[in-house]
């Protein structure tokens, strides 16, 4: 099991979604990154990042990870929001049979997990349809 | 950079070995290779392995392996790319070799995946994505690989039966391969019915759980003329990288690493893509092998799935894919495959592929890919 530390020092982007924008070409990174993937600027300022967007693809995990068992089935997605920026995360109070690639969606802050008894409970943002 | 061949390759029985251990996997199968290449000497070693750590609790693999090969204390190293590992050792040896500073390398690949669970292997797969941003979500691999088919079947119209038309060829190959986990026929109905992993991705669209070793031995060309068995040489090799979080690339339903590696390793060669014989490729999932076909540049983009369908990459069209009977049913030891490949396709541009041989075949292609494709390796080879 990881330390808390693990979990903490991605509060900012779990909690409150903060990027960062680079000052060269204005490609957001989540999470951020030292050198940007567009320009290799080096320069950024923090945003927040739009909290809808649209699903460019995703499926149905009926065979979950160590953790996520009691989950499963559940449904995961990747979305482009709505300043471009790409996440990863399930989608969550929908029919799997409405999942469609550009399907509506607005992030929802939610439980992501919890490790075991007692250890840390893991938050962070899911995809509802919006 | 001198020119390099291979001579000598080898490669245990895969499957669920319960009687046999990592060590032994790789082992067996290294002194197939030295037999097979009639050396006495070698000079270094490079082993393909993705995460002994985490399947069998064992680091420091490298010097433990050539420690029971009885080969200490020559140079040992032990390389990870995730599930291009193998391929990645392979590229490795191969610079070894060319580079002037070995002249005899063996290349192994291992993995001992059922010492585990199966949820703590799906875990120690899991690794390879990126685990802050995507298997903190509950992300597995085959749901990796269904959203990539979910994106590949809504822009190009990519059917289910196209996907299990990769499960039932590359089992038909395998069928003739005796080393194969799963020597027989599935049929496209048998895996449109079976259980569901990650939607649309079900049980036998799917690699299994393996455990393996593959190797072969290296040397420069002029001296793998004198050699007991008919030299292959190594013409091209390319590497490329991108990112490993899925949501990251520009395209979902597109391996760019494995174009640009492609490229590389044609361009070495001297080489189109249509002079290949024959296609080792990485068929972790069905759907991988239809993007990889489009990739390499067989097909046109979008239309890996019609490929399929038309026979083009069966064992007697135009293009065989995965003669071998592919990850999908000759199994994938993650480190292995890699090597795997290679041992495959030297067989064949040797004329000793028995049942699943491709007639006259002399030139061919190995494709393997880590994760999602945040690795690719390809790698270009010519009988004589």
């Amino acid at each position: 099991m990881p330390t808390p530390s693990r979990y903490w020092r991605e509060i900012p982007q779990r909690y409150r979604l903060e990027g960062e924008k680079c000052k060269g070409c204005g490609r957001i990174a989540f999470p951020p990154r030292p050198v940007c993937p567009g320009c290799g600027g080096r320069e950024f300022e923090a945003v927040k990042l739009a909290e809808s967007g649209r699903l460019l693809t995703y499926t149905v995990i009926r065979v979950a990870p160590e953790g996520y068992e009691d989950q499963s089935p559940y449904a995961v997605g990747i979305a482009e929001l709505d300043d471009g920026a790409r996440l990863t995360a399930q989608v969550v109070d929908c029919d799997f049979a409405d999942l469609k690639v550009g399907l509506r969606v607005r992030l929802e802050f939610r439980k992501i997990h919890e490790e075991g008894e007692a250890g840390v409970i893991h938050y962070g943002y899911k995809f509802v349809p919006a | 950079m001198r020119d390099v061949a291979v001579i000598g390759v080898g490669m245990t029985k895969w499957g669920e070995l319960w009687d046999k251990s990592l060590r032994n996997l790789f082992v067996e199968s290294a002194l197939l290779a030295i037999e097979d290449a009639g050396v006495e000497k070698i000079d270094s070693m490079v082993v393909g392995c993705m995460s002994s750590g985490l399947f069998t609790g064992q680091e420091h693999l490298a010097s433990l392996l050539s420690d029971y090969l009885g080969r200490n204390p020559i140079p040992a190293a032990r390389v990870e790319s995730a599930c291009s590992s193998g391929g990645l050792a392979f590229r490795q040896g191969f610079l070894e070799v060319a580079s002037g500073m070995s002249d005899v390398v063996l290349v192994g690949g291992v993995e001992k995946m059922t010492d585990v669970t199966g949820c703590e292997a799906t875990f120690a797969l899991g690794t390879a994505a990126d685990q802050e941003y995507e298997g903190y979500h509950g992300l597995t691999f085959p749901g990796l690989y269904a959203m990539m088919a979910v994106a590949h079947m809504d822009r190009y119209g990519t059917t289910r039966d196209q996907l299990s038309m990769v499960a039932a060829k590359n089992h038909d190959n395998g069928s003739k391969n005796p080393l194969a986990q799963y020597p027989f026929k599935v049929s496209v109905e048998a895996v449109n019915k079976s259980v569901l992993v990650a939607d649309p991705l079900r049980i036998l669209d799917c690699s299994p759980i393996t455990d393996g070793a593959a190797a072969v031995i290296l040397c420069p060309l002029e001296a793998a003329r004198k050699a007991k068995k008919p030299a292959v040489r190594i013409a091209g090799s390319g590497h490329a990288t991108d990112t490993i979080a899925l949501a990251s690339r520009a395209d979902l339903a597109w391996l760019e690493s494995t174009r640009l590696a492609a490229d590389k390793a044609l361009a070495m060669a001297g080489r189109k893509v249509e002079d290949m014989d024959l296609f080792e490729v990485h068929d972790c999932f069905t759907i991988a092998e239809i993007m990889v076909t489009e990739a390499l540049g067989l097909v046109e983009r979008g239309r890996g799935g019609r490929a399929v369908e038309d026979g083009l990459t069966a064992l007697g069209g135009k293009f065989p894919v995965n003669p071998s009977g592919g990850l999908k049913a000759k199994g994938h030891p993650v480190g292995a495959t890699g090597v795997a490949q290679v041992v495959e396709v030297v067989k064949q541009l040797r004329g000793e592929a028995g049942e699943r041989q491709v007639k006259g075949a002399e030139r061919g292609l190995t494709q393997n890919m880590g994760g999602t494709g945040g690795s690719a390796l390809v790698h270009i080879f010519e009988a004589g």
